[in-house]
C-alpha cells in the first residue's frame, strides 16, 4: 500500500498526543508499518502543535511534508489555516470549529482571520464540527478530540469496529464508555 | 511490567524504545535529570521493576551515580538533553579515562530546530573532545537494539558510550520488537587504584589507554555490523546516520548509502572504500559537519554543508532539492498570526510576573516555563542563559555596577532549577556579600518537561514517598536573614514584600509557593466569570495575558470556562469587581 499521511494540528494542551496514539494503534492493528512524530516540551504550553502519522508497507521518513497529507485533522480553526498547505490537492480537512485566540491576537498585535472555514472550503474538501458543544452535550469536554476523530473516521479506511477496539485499548479504562459515546457523536454527525 | 518472554510487536516512542533496550540489556541502575527531549527515557525505564531508576538533582549527579553503579559492577545508564551533557561533562571527560566495570551508557538528546532548548549544540563534538564513542539509532527499533549494542561495546572496549538521539527520534513512534531481558551477572567489585583513582600518575597511563582504545575502535568499526553499506546506483553515494538516514531513504531510494551506527570514531578504511566506489559523495548529517570535517581531512572529496544547512532539521524534500536539484511544488502557506507558547491558565508564574511588571522590575531569568515571562504581554524577564544562571548573573551585575544597579532587579528561578544548580549560585551570593533579591518560583514540580518530581516534592521517580527538602529552611541555613514564603496569588503581600526587599541592601529570597495548574493534584477553585453589565472594558484583566480571557466583539472581557482554572488573578485585578469566581 502507498503510504498514507495524516496530520493532527492544534493548540498545545488540546490532547493531540492521545489522538495520535489512537491513530498509531489503528495502523498497528491493521498490520501496517507506522511512524508517528509529535511535539513535546515548550510548544505544549499553548503553542501551535503538530503531529504526523504515516502508515503503509514500509515507512522511512517520520514527518509529513508540504503537499503530502491525505487527511488533516485540525482541533482549532486558525491552526487548520496555518497547516492547510500540507494537504494534497485531493486531501480532506476535518476541522473542529473552535476559536482559541493566540496571544498575538489577545495583545492586539495581530487579528484573528474571519471566515476561515469559508476560505478553506474554496480550495479544500472541508468537514467541520463544533466538537466542544457536542462534548458538553455528552457531559465531558475532555472527550472533544475523540468526537473530532469520529468525524475523521468517515473519511478514513478503517471500520467502526477497528476504531472502537483501539479506543478501548488506548484510553484510561474509566473513560472507555464516554470516549465511545464521543466517537459515535462525531461519526454520526 | 514484568519481563515478557514472547516476541511481541509494540509501537513505541524513541525514548520508550531506549528504555526497553536498556531493560533488555540487563541495566540495573538509571539516573537522570529531566530535559526535553530525553525525559521519557526515565519515565519509561522506571516501569520495569528490575531496574532501579531515579531523578537526580542535575545531570552531573546523574552521571556520577551511573559511574558509581558501573564501578560497583552492574550495567548502568544516565539520560539527559544536550545542554545537560555540559553539566555532566566533568565526570564524562574523566570517566572516559577510568572506563567501566559494568557497561555504562549516557543517553544524550540533541535538539536540532530548538523545539525546547536554549542552543543547538551537537553532542558528537563533546564526544570527540572526551574521546567517547557515539552510537546513533535512526528509528525506534534501532533505538532498542542499539542501546543493547552500546552496553556491549562499553564493556568490550572499557569505555562509557554515548547513545545520541535527536528530538525527532526521541519523539517519534515506530514499531519495536520486544525481546526478553538478558540476565547479566553482577561483576565483583575490585579495588583498582590505577583504574579508579584519577590522580596524575594513574591518569597519565589511562590517557595512553584512551588513545589506544579509540584507535582500536576506529579500526574495528570498519567491520562493525551497525555500520552498513548498501550499493545501488553508484553515481550518488551518501554517508548518513540517525534520523537524516530516513530522509535519505525517502528522497534517494536508488542511491548507494553508507549508514553509520557508530558515528564516533569513524571507520576510515570503510569510508575510503565506499568513497572510491561512488562518483559523487554526499555527507548528510544534521547540525555540525562532524563526519564531513573528518572525511575532508582525510583528503576524500565530498559535499556536505556547502549545500545543506547547519541549522534546524532536515527533510526528504530538502534533500531532493539540494542533491537532486528537484523543485518540489508546494502551495504558499497562508499568512496567519503566530501562536507562540504561553503560560497556562492558572499558572502561578503569571501572578508573580504581573506584580514584577507593575513594579517595573527587571528579572534575571532562568530555564523553565517561566522563561516565557520574557515575551509579550509580560516582558519582565531580561535574560535566559542556562540552568541556575539567573542568580549568578544578578550577582555579576551587582559586582559590575554596584548595589544601586540591582535595586530594580530580581532573579527568578523555578524550584527544580534552583535545586539543579541555582543553589550553588545562591551560596555564592551569601559568601560574596550580595544584596540582590532572588525569587524562587516554587510550583512543586519540574514543569516544562512535563511534571517530574525533584528533591523538594516528596516523591521519587518510583512514586515512593520521601523526605521533602525544605527550600525555605535551606536558605535560612545558608545564613540568609530575609527569607519569605508567599502564596503566588497573594498580590498584596507579594507587592509589599518585593518593594521592601528590592530596596533592602541585603540579600533576600522570596519563595512564591503555589502548585502548577497542570499537576494532577491541582484542584481548580472554580471558574471565573465576567458580569457583562459591570465590565467597563478597562482591559486590566487582559494585561497578564491569560489565554482563557479574550476581548469580546463588544470590547468586554470574556472568559472561556473550558480553559479557566479559577486562579482568581483576573478577579483580583478587576477594579470594578466585574469578575466572580464560581464553584
Amino acid at each position: 500500500m502507498k503510504t498514507k499521511n495524516i496530520m493532527i494540528v492544534g493548540v498545545g494542551g488540546q490532547g493531540t498526543l492521545l489522538t495520535s496514539r489512537i491513530l498509531g494503534g489503528l495502523a498497528v492493528q491493521a498490520g501496517y508499518d507506522v511512524k508517528l512524530s509529535e511535539v513535546h516540551g515548550m510548544a505544549q504550553r499553548g503553542g501551535s502543535v503538530v503531529t504526523y502519522v504515516r502508515y503503509g508497507d514500509t515507512v522511512a521518513e517520520p514527518i509529513v511534508e508540504e503537499g503530502q497529507a491525505d487527511v488533516l485533522i485540525a482541533f482549532e480553526r486558525l491552526e487548520a489555516m496555518r497547516y492547510a498547505h500540507y494537504l494534497k490537492k485531493d486531501g480532506v480537512m476535518i476541522i473542529n470549529d473552535q476559536r482559541i485566540d493566540p496571544i498575538t491576537v489577545v495583545t492586539g498585535a495581530a487579528s484573528y482571520p474571519e471566515d476561515i472555514l469559508e476560505e478553506l472550503s474554496k480550495t479544500y474538501k472541508v468537514y467541520s464540527i463544533d466538537a466542544m458543544s457536542k462534548a458538553k452535550e455528552i457531559g465531558n469536554t475532555k472527550a472533544f478530540n475523540v468526537i473530532v476523530l469520529g468525524m475523521a473516521a468517515r473519511h478514513m479506511d478503517y471500520t467502526v469496529e477497528d476504531w472502537l477496539r483501539v479506543i478501548e485499548n488506548t484510553v484510561p479504562p474509566k473513560t472507555i464508555e464516554i470516549n465511545k459515546k464521543a466517537f459515535y457523536a462525531g461519526y454520526e454527525s | 511490567m514484568k519481563g515478557e518472554n514472547t516476541v511481541e510487536k509494540k509501537i513505541m516512542l524513541g525514548n520508550e524504545a531506549i528504555a526497553r533496550g536498556a531493560y533488555e540489556a540487563g541495566v540495573k541502575v538509571s539516573a537522570a535529570y529531566p530535559g526535553t527531549p530525553s525525559t521519557e527515557v526515565s519515565e519509561n525505564i522506571v516501569k520495569y521493576e528490575e531496574v532501579y531508576a531515579e531523578w537526580a538533582p542535575n545531570e552531573k549527579v546523574a552521571m556520577e551515580v551511573a559511574v558509581g553503579a558501573s564501578t560497583a559492577g552492574v550495567r548502568s545508564m544516565c539520560a539527559m538533553k544536550h545542554v545537560g551533557v555540559n553539566v555532566a561533562s566533568d565526570p564524562l571527560y574523566t570517566a572516559s579515562y577510568t572506563g567501566v566495570t559494568g557497561g555504562l551508557v549516557m543517553v544524550a538528546a540533541d535538539d536540532p530546530g530548538l523545539y525546547s532548548s536554549q542552543n543547538e549544540q551537537d553532542t558528537r563534538r563533546v564526544a570527540r573532545a572526551a574521546n567517547v564513542p557515539v552510537i546513533e539509532p535512526s528509528d525506534s527499533e534501532e533505538a532498542r537494539v542499539f542501546t543493547k549494542r552500546a552496553f556491549e561495546l562499553s564493556e568490550k572496549y572499557d569505555t562509557p558510550v554515548i547513545l545520541r538521539t535527536t528530538t525527532r527520534l526521541a519523539h517519534s513512534q515506530g514499531i519495536v520488537h520486544l525481546e526478553p531481558r538478558q540476565e547479566i551477572p553482577d561483576k565483583p567489585y575490585e579495588r583498582d587504584f590505577m583504574k579508579h583513582v584519577m590522580m596524575p600518575g594513574p591518569a597519565k597511563q589511562r590517557h595512553v589507554f584512551v588513545e589506544k582504545r579509540m584507535k582500536q575502535m576506529a579500526e574495528d568499526a570498519c567491520t562493525l555490523d551497525i555500520n552498513q553499506v548498501t550499493y545501488k546506483d553508484t553515481s550518488i553515494g551518501v554517508i548518513s546516520s540517525g534520523i537524516p538516514y530516513q530522509y535519505v531513504k525517502e528522497a534517494l531510494p536508488d542511491a548507494s548509502v553508507l549508514k553509520l551506527g557508530l558515528v564516533n570514531p569513524l571507520p576510515k578504511k570503510l569510508i575510503e572504500e565506499f568513497a572510491s566506489k561512488v562518483e559523487k559523495l554526499y555527507i548528510v548529517e544534521e547540525l555540525e559537519p562532524v563526519i564531513e570535517e573528518q572525511v575532508k581531512a582525510w583528503g576524500i572529496p565530498c559535499i556536505g554543508k556547502e549545500i545543506l544547512t547547519i541549522q534546524g532539521e532536515y527533510s526528504a524534500n530538502m534533500l531532493r532539492k539540494a542533491i537532486l536539484g528537484e523543485e518540489v511544488e508546494v502551495s504558499e502557506p497562508a499568512e496567519v498570526p503566530n501562536r507562540p507558547p504561553i503560560l497556562c491558565p492558572g499558572c502561578p508564574h503569571r501572578s508573580v510576573y504581573t506584580v514584577l511588571k507593575k513594579l517595573k522590575l527587571h528579572a534575571s531569568g532562568d530555564i523553565g516555563c517561566y522563561t516565557l515571562g520574557a515575551v509579550a504581554p509580560l516582558n519582565v524577564v531580561d535574560t535566559a542563559l542556562c540552568m541556575g544562571a539567573s542568580i549568578s548573573m544578578l550577582h555579576g551585575m551587582e559586582k559590575a555596577k554596584g548595589g544601586d544597579f540591582v535595586r530594580d532587579w530580581v532573579a527568578v528561578i523555578g524550584d527544580s532549577t534552583f535545586l539543579h544548580t541555582g543553589i550553588n549560585s545562591l551560596m555564592n551570593m551569601v559568601y560574596n556579600k550580595a544584596t540582590g533579591t532572588v525569587v524562587i518560583l516554587d510550583n512543586s514540580t519540574t514543569g516544562m518537561t512535563g511534571h517530574q518530581d525533584h528533591p523538594a516534592t516528596g516523591k521519587t521517580l518510583k512514586g515512593e514517598t520521601t523526605y521533602i527538602i525544605d527550600i525555605y529552611k535551606m536558605c535560612k541555613a545558608m545564613g540568609i536573614e530575609y527569607v519569605y514564603e508567599i502564596d503566588a496569588f497573594d498580590l498584596e503581600r507579594l507587592e509589599q514584600t518585593l518593594k521592601e526587599e528590592v530596596k533592602r541592601e541585603a540579600l533576600s529570597v522570596i519563595i512564591t509557593k503555589s502548585p502548577c495548574a497542570l499537576l494532577k493534584s491541582y484542584v481548580p477553585k472554580g471558574t471565573c466569570k465576567v458580569d457583562a453589565d459591570t465590565c467597563k472594558k478597562c482591559g486590566k484583566c487582559l494585561i497578564p495575558g491569560c489565554p482563557a480571557i479574550t476581548k469580546g466583539a463588544d470590547g468586554k472581557a470574556v472568559i472561556d470556562d473550558t480553559m479557566c482554572n479559577g486562579c482568581g488573578l483576573c478577579q483580583n485585578l478587576c477594579p470594578f469587581h466585574a469578575i466572580s469566581l464560581e464553584k
